[in-house]
């Protein structure tokens, strides 16, 4: 059983070790990038100027920053469950990390290509909501317990709508490999015929990585950090590395399912180096977008979050799942679904400023309470 | 490389993944705990509470509004799974695979406009 990289006949094992060996250094390096643009970004937004003292642009300050991390003391409260507490990180890491296995970076470039890669990826991806409960339950602390129940709420909430605007994709492209979905986009993206389907996802992964706004379960002002309350020095920094390697996945995910991955525009035959470039533009605007969300919007309360995606986001993608379905049973051309996208975002937008303009008022709870109190 | 070889080099590498993400974490605590200092004291032990002393343990009161949800979602999740077999192959069989996810959407409709009027969806 052999199998060759770069040239070379090797075996499968050694084959998938130095594959997962590669992604380990680039994953690292990208964070550490990741960490530098977003205080960057983050900082020109509010008009300050950002790291600048560490290296040539500040551009070593997330070198600083994990050696400072290394060296701090790694502490454990003593009511804490020792299992539990040592192991979430463990959780929370892991699956993420397993998302890499199926990504199409590059033609040719990937660690391994499944024919059920989107199912395989969701299915994943999901998993690490078990190691933010871990934490949350194993800190004894009732920040970390109700941040990690915040967090659970909120990431099965968030998955159905992720999950249904990826079927309307596989139901466009007849596969679930990712390889056949990006080469199916050769000449239009999927975000022209599936705008609405673009929009539910990119609000549900926003969620799915508990970044602004929905990030009430880390939010400092609430629950002074949530799950990670009680973790410090280098087992913080795992929860941090994982949060940023999502992001990464996450942004040449978006690249490769809806903004046409390495073969829009101008097909798969440019080579490697013009590949490379589109992927990097496509991610980086994913990931720019995502940064420019958390400078702009204030975080969601609870009860908007919940009421958010199960009222609003859930019928909205299954009746775009039965839309697509009908434009392609009865092949009608792809216009229509051009068309029916924007209706649909037209419908979004407006029930999202009625949700609003509504949400202004105080949840029930609250009401009776200042009601009993006046 | 025949069917199963292939299959078996493809979750090898998810294998190989879990292993690998194991080991990372593994040795960034192990360096850690050869580089920090590592003192523990009484006080440092104490659960963070932004300063006040703990009355008991945390973790036991948890509202019930979370365990509603997580039903909800293994009602919807569950169909997921139904709905991706079927959107690859819903073409090849033709409209009367796309009438039947319609009625079973629709009964899942039904089952959320349930919820949604019983008052399950909203938060309090």
């Amino acid at each position: 059983m052999n199998n060759s990289l770069f040239g070379f006949e090797i075996n499968v094992w050694l084959d998938a070790l130095a594959r997962l060996g590669l992604i380990v250094g680039v994953m690292t390096v990208v964070a550490m990038g990741l960490i530098y643009g977003e205080r960057k970004i983050l900082a020109r937004f509010q008009q300050r100027i950002g790291p600048q003292k560490t290296g040539p642009f500040g551009l070593l300050q997330s070198v600083a920053d994990a050696i400072k991390l290394v060296g701090k003391e790694d502490l454990r409260p003593n009511a804490a469950d020792p299992w539990t507490f040592e192991l979430a990180p463990y959780f929370v890491f892991i699956p993420i990390f397993l998302g890499f296995v199926s990504l199409p970076f590059l033609l040719g470039v990937n660690i391994r290509l499944f024919d059920l890669g989107l199912l395989y990826f969701i299915a994943v991806s999901s998993v690490n909501i078990v190691g933010w409960i871990m934490a949350g339950w194993g800190s004894d602390n009732r920040y970390a317990m109700i941040g990690g129940m915040r967090a659970a709420a909120q990431a099965i909430s968030y998955e159905l709508p992720l999950v249904l605007s990826l079927v309307t994709v596989a139901m466009l492209a007849g596969s679930l490999n990712l390889k056949d979905i990006v080469e199916g986009q050769g000449t239009v993206p999927y975000i022209a015929w599936l705008p609405l389907a673009f929009v539910i996802f990119f609000i549900s992964t926003l969620a799915e990585m508990n970044r602004p706004p929905f990030d009430i379960p880390i939010g400092e002002s609430e629950v002074v950090g949530g799950p990670f309350v009680e973790y410090s020095g280098i087992r913080w920094s795992m929860f941090m590395l994982g949060e940023y390697a999502s992001l990464w996945i996450l942004s040449v995910l978006t690249a490769a399912v809806f903004l046409g991955g390495y073969s829009w525009p101008f097909g798969e035959d440019l080579g490697r180096g013009y590949q490379l470039v589109l992927m990097a533009a496509k991610s980086s605007l994913y990931i720019f977008v995502v940064f420019w969300v958390r400078a702009s919007i204030p975080r969601l309360r609870i009860d908007q979050l919940m009421s958010y995606s199960w009222k609003i986001l859930l019928p909205l993608s299954l009746a775009q799942v039965l839309v697509v379905g009908f434009v392609r049973v009865y092949e009608l051309p792809d216009i229509f679904l051009a068309i029916e996208g924007v209706f649909g975002l037209i419908i979004l937008v407006s029930l999202t400023g009625r949700a609003v303009a509504s949400n202004r008022r105080l949840p029930g709870a609250a009401r009776t309470m200042r009601s009993e109190a006046a | 490389m025949n069917e199963a070889n292939a299959l078996f080099s493809n979750y090898l590498a998810v294998l190989l993944g879990v292993g690998i993400g194991f080991i990372l974490i593994f040795t960034a605590l192990i360096a850690s705990r050869l580089l920090a200092p590592f003192s523990p004291g009484r006080d440092k032990g104490t659960t963070y509470e932004c300063g006040m002393l703990p009355l008991r343990r945390a973790s036991t009161n948890v509202g019930m509004r979370f365990y509603l949800y997580a039903i909800l979602f293994v009602i919807f999740d569950v169909e997921a799974i139904f709905i991706f077999p079927w959107a690859v192959s819903f073409v090849a069989v033709g409209a009367f695979a796309y009438w039947l996810m319609v009625l079973f959407i629709g009964i899942l409709a039904l089952g959320l406009g349930y919820a949604w009027k019983k008052g399950a969806l909203q938060w309090r």
